[in-house]
């Protein structure tokens, strides 16, 4: 009894300290923003209070039973949920400043609507909420699997889910109000970046606490990507956002960098988001999930080494090549383009372990959908770091540089390889998750697969020839020697890709929105009469850790 | 979990021996194509950054064997585009600009640098087609406010429109009749009503005849007495279809009402004289370019271009 009274006397002094902010706030993006941590910090005095036994109540929702013999899903269960909300959040976010592209009007006239604000909105509701919820939930999925143990410290897994959702509250609203740090994908401002470093800990914690009681002799692949993710993300983060607050009441703050090395600081992060967001905890996913769903043994471990070790040494080098022909020192330059070259291998090192992993199995393409998704995200992967040293090249980098190209490359990678991988993972998790014996549809599946890809098609092609085309018009020079088109005149010719893309994008959307219906009716138990195809068998019996945890 | 190594029968190889949650690995070498290549790419690496400017020391940095450096290269091509051009911008610089229509090929290359010149300034206003907008004139017509050959063109473009600061600068202003209260707001009314009828948009009425009255005190030492305007100051002809800010009633009412007066920047101490000349010469030849031979023809003539 006592100690309900000191938690909620803390949650509660907790939410007077975030109403002293709210007053004495310099700015309305501040003060909205305390408040908003007032009313979580209200929300859990209540959950004291009333002393519910939320874990039982959720998994009510998540109509799972509690086993402590079993590995510890509630968190990933969660996240799965997450995961397939944000990223309607997220495309959609994205269809309506692709559709502002073209039709300017939609910015609709509000400070609250503007592309400026909404874009950072659709890259971090699907980089950081879509992509860092599947990220979250299948690394606490897999490592426990590949560990055979219980998930350690699972109150600590709920905080860093809870909290990571906060952040992301926190993150979109200030978008909307005009908070932003001006570096890309990294938007948030100083005192969101406190609190998502103290969710990252925590998540580390988990995470390395579940290894250290591994009941397997050795570190499973995937966790080594997994591991490698948490902790250059971490580096990356708290570097990136150095930064001197205005006041410690308000919003704004200021780079402890200047000028080219305050750029290059943003670019060693914001490719090696690419790199350790984007890239290596999604290799995990793959090294875990494409496996399994093939039931075939991991093409080659030597491979997966070699690929492991050359791939993040060289990753963290590749970020001058955003800064080609810039004020960046040229050996600064030089050094970016070449390690992104030597980059090539290494990159493809995943996508030759993930495509021949289905060795003696490839028949599985034509029957399983969901193989069919990593097929396809693996060939879009492969693709994508095969565009990147080429752009990265600085004769190449001179034409694409600053166009169209870069956005379509990123989508590429992004819709084809991040998007296709994840939903693989989702379809494999959700049944496993809620103890079904398959997916509501797997037909759907095959819809969803078909629209993605017909969507990315339309996506990447139209951008790739926007690109082109805008950096040969910006250089067109005519006979006399003077620039032929004027940037506006560049602007219009973009219209009719403008509008392909975002028909493409809808399309992916569509795609995502079959799968929210798919996931929803097998939490809900049912099962669409259809004629069968085939998918990986799961053994419920051989799904748990070896030695059973005692309660925590 | 224990390590126990097997052949794989679809492939024929041996695993590892390791197993996590029914994962197995295989023991194929690496690719050699796989290796080969990333083998290659280092090599070339380690060349690249022999030739370029690469590794960074205490001091300074290796300049590569080449002597590459991305601030020479852009001052060779920038010398290089300066040289092929020189010829003619020596010849531009040389010629007064009302000679210009005189050398058809240098007035070509006049127009085509000034095409590129009006994209990147003049285009924010005036428009990518030069039509202009409401406020901003449309360059392709022949309603000229300040003058219609090239060299009062290039006079405007020089000096601007109402440059608060500065001298030279073509200035203009019309007094808000209806706030400064010379009109009443009947009044502004009726001129207004006027001048729709002196534009042939309106039928006579009897508020346009009070009009004509007081556009006879008000408004001819300007506009003139049939309202076709002044260059010299810059006052608008009233009887065309061409109208900067609307000529619709409201609109015609709103300018007798509060006057308008719109500003260009004076582009004289911002870009050198050949561009300007370019400049003038590109708008000249929008379609509405007027003929200044037939003033420069006779010497005994003075013509100040300034109104």
């Amino acid at each position: 009894m006592d100690s309900v009274v000191m938690r909620a006397s803390g949650w509660f002094a907790l939410f007077l300290v975030t109403m002293v902010l709210v007053v004495v706030a310099e700015d309305r993006g501040y003060a909205v923003h305390m408040a908003i941590a007032g009313a979580a910090a209200l929300i859990m005095v209540w959950a004291t209070l009333t002393r519910i036994d939320y874990s039982a109540l959720a998994r009510g929702i998540l109509r799972t039973p509690d086993d402590k013999s079993q590995y510890y899903d509630d968190v990933v269960r969660w996240g799965v949920i997450a995961t397939v909300g944000w990223s309607v959040v997220g495309l959609l976010a994205g269809l309506f400043i692709a559709l502002q592209l073209t039709y300017p009007v939609l910015n609709l006239g509000s400070e609250f609507t503007t592309f400026g604000r909404l874009r950072p909105l659709h890259t971090s509701a699907v980089i950081f909420a879509f992509g860092g919820n599947i990220l979250i939930a299948s690394s606490f999925y897999v490592v426990q699997r590949t560990c055979r143990a219980r998930l350690a410290f699972p109150g600590l897994a709920r905080f860093v889910f809870w909290g990571y959702q906060f952040f992301i509250v926190l993150a979109a609203t200030g978008y909307v109000m005009g908070i932003t740090a001006s570096r890309e994908y990294a938007e948030p401002e100083w005192y969101v970046d406190i609190w998502l470093t103290i969710v990252w800990v925590a998540y580390f914690v988990v995470f390395v606490g579940t290894l250290a009681r591994r009941r397997e002799p050795h570190i499973y692949v995937a966790n080594w990507f997994y591991l490698s993710f948490i902790i250059t993300i971490a580096m990356l983060h708290i570097v990136n956002n150095l930064a001197i607050p205005v006041s410690i009441f308000g919003s704004k703050s200021y780079s402890a960098f200047g000028g080219v090395q305050d750029a290059l600081t943003q670019w060693w992060y914001g490719h090696n988001a690419v790199a350790f967001f984007l890239t290596v905890p999604f290799l995990a996913m793959m090294y875990y999930f494409v496996p399994k769903q093939a039931n075939r043994p991991v093409y080659s471990y030597r491979l997966s080494i070699i690929h492991f070790w050359s791939l993040i040494f060289l990753y963290i080098w590749a970020g001058p090549h955003h800064l080609h022909y810039t004020a960046l020192p040229d050996w600064a330059q030089t050094l970016g383009m070449v390690f992104s070259v030597v980059l090539w291998m290494p990159s493809w090192g995943g996508m030759i372990n993930g495509l021949m992993t289905l060795n003696g199995a490839w028949d599985k393409i034509r029957t399983d959908p969901i193989i069919r998704m990593m097929v396809m995200a693996l060939a879009f992967y492969g693709m994508a770091t095969f565009e990147g040293p080429m752009l990265s090249i600085k004769a190449v980098n001179s034409l694409s540089h600053y166009t169209e190209w870069t956005v379509g490359h990123v989508h590429s990678g992004a819709l084809g390889w991040n998007g296709m991988i994840s939903f693989a993972a989702i379809y494999f998790l959700v049944p496993r998750l809620w103890r079904q014996p398959r997916l509501y549809s797997l037909r759907m599946v095959n819809w969803h697969f078909w629209l993605a890809t017909i969507g990315i098609v339309l996506y990447a092609a139209a951008l790739w020839v926007a690109g082109i085309m805008q950096g040969l018009m910006w250089r067109e020079y005519g006979e006399d020697g003077y620039l032929v088109y004027a940037f506006s005149e560049v602007v219009s010719a973009m219209f009719p890709m403008y509008l392909i893309r975002a028909v493409g994008g809808a399309l992916y959307l569509a795609g995502a929105i079959i799968m929210v219906y798919n996931v929803c009716m097998t939490i809900a138990g049912r099962q669409r009469a259809e004629k069968p195809m085939s998918d990986a068998v799961y053994d419920p019996a051989a799904d748990r850790p070896i030695v059973t945890q005692p309660a925590e | 979990m224990a390590d126990k190594k097997r052949i794989d029968e679809p492939t024929g190889t041996e695993t590892v021996g390791h197993e996590w949650d029914g994962i197995e690995e295989l023991d194929t070498p690496m690719p050699r194509w796989w290796l080969w290549t990333l083998y290659a790419t280092i090599i070339w690496g380690i060349g690249y950054t022999v030739l370029y400017p690469a590794w960074p020391g205490i001091t300074g940095y290796t300049k590569g064997v080449l002597g590459w450096s991305s601030e020479q290269e852009f001052r060779d091509e920038i010398a290089a585009a300066t040289e092929r051009r020189a010829p003619v911008l020596r010849a531009l610089a040389s010629t007064p600009i009302e000679r210009l229509p005189d050398d058809s090929e240098l007035l070509q290359f006049a127009i085509a640098g000034g095409e590129s010149a009006f994209k990147q300034y003049c285009v924010q206003c005036h428009g990518s087609g030069a039509a202009g907008f409401t406020g901003y004139p449309n360059l392709n017509d022949d309603e000229w406010l300040w003058g219609g050959d090239i060299k009062a063109i290039e006079f405007t473009i020089v000096h601007g429109i109402r440059n608060p600061d500065h001298d030279d600068t073509r200035y203009s202003q019309m007094p808000a009749f209806g706030r400064d209260g010379i009109f009443s707001p009947e009044e502004v009314t009726d001129v207004s009503n006027y001048v729709r009828v002196i534009s042939g948009q309106e039928e006579k009425s009897e508020s346009a005849a009070r009009g004509a009255a007081l556009f006879a005190q008000q408004c001819v030492a300007c506009h003139g007495a049939d309202g076709q305007g002044d260059r010299e100051q810059g006052a608008p002809n009233l009887t065309d279809a061409i109208w900067l800010y609307g000529g619709d009633a409201e609109s015609i009412r709103n300018t007798v009402h509060n006057s308008r007066s719109g500003v260009m920047p004076r582009f004289g101490e911002r870009l050198d004289p050949v561009t300007i000349k370019m400049l003038a010469a590109y708008v000249h030849s929008l379609g509405g370019g007027e003929n200044y031979v037939e003033v420069a023809a006779d010497p005994e003539v003075e013509v100040d271009e300034r109104p």
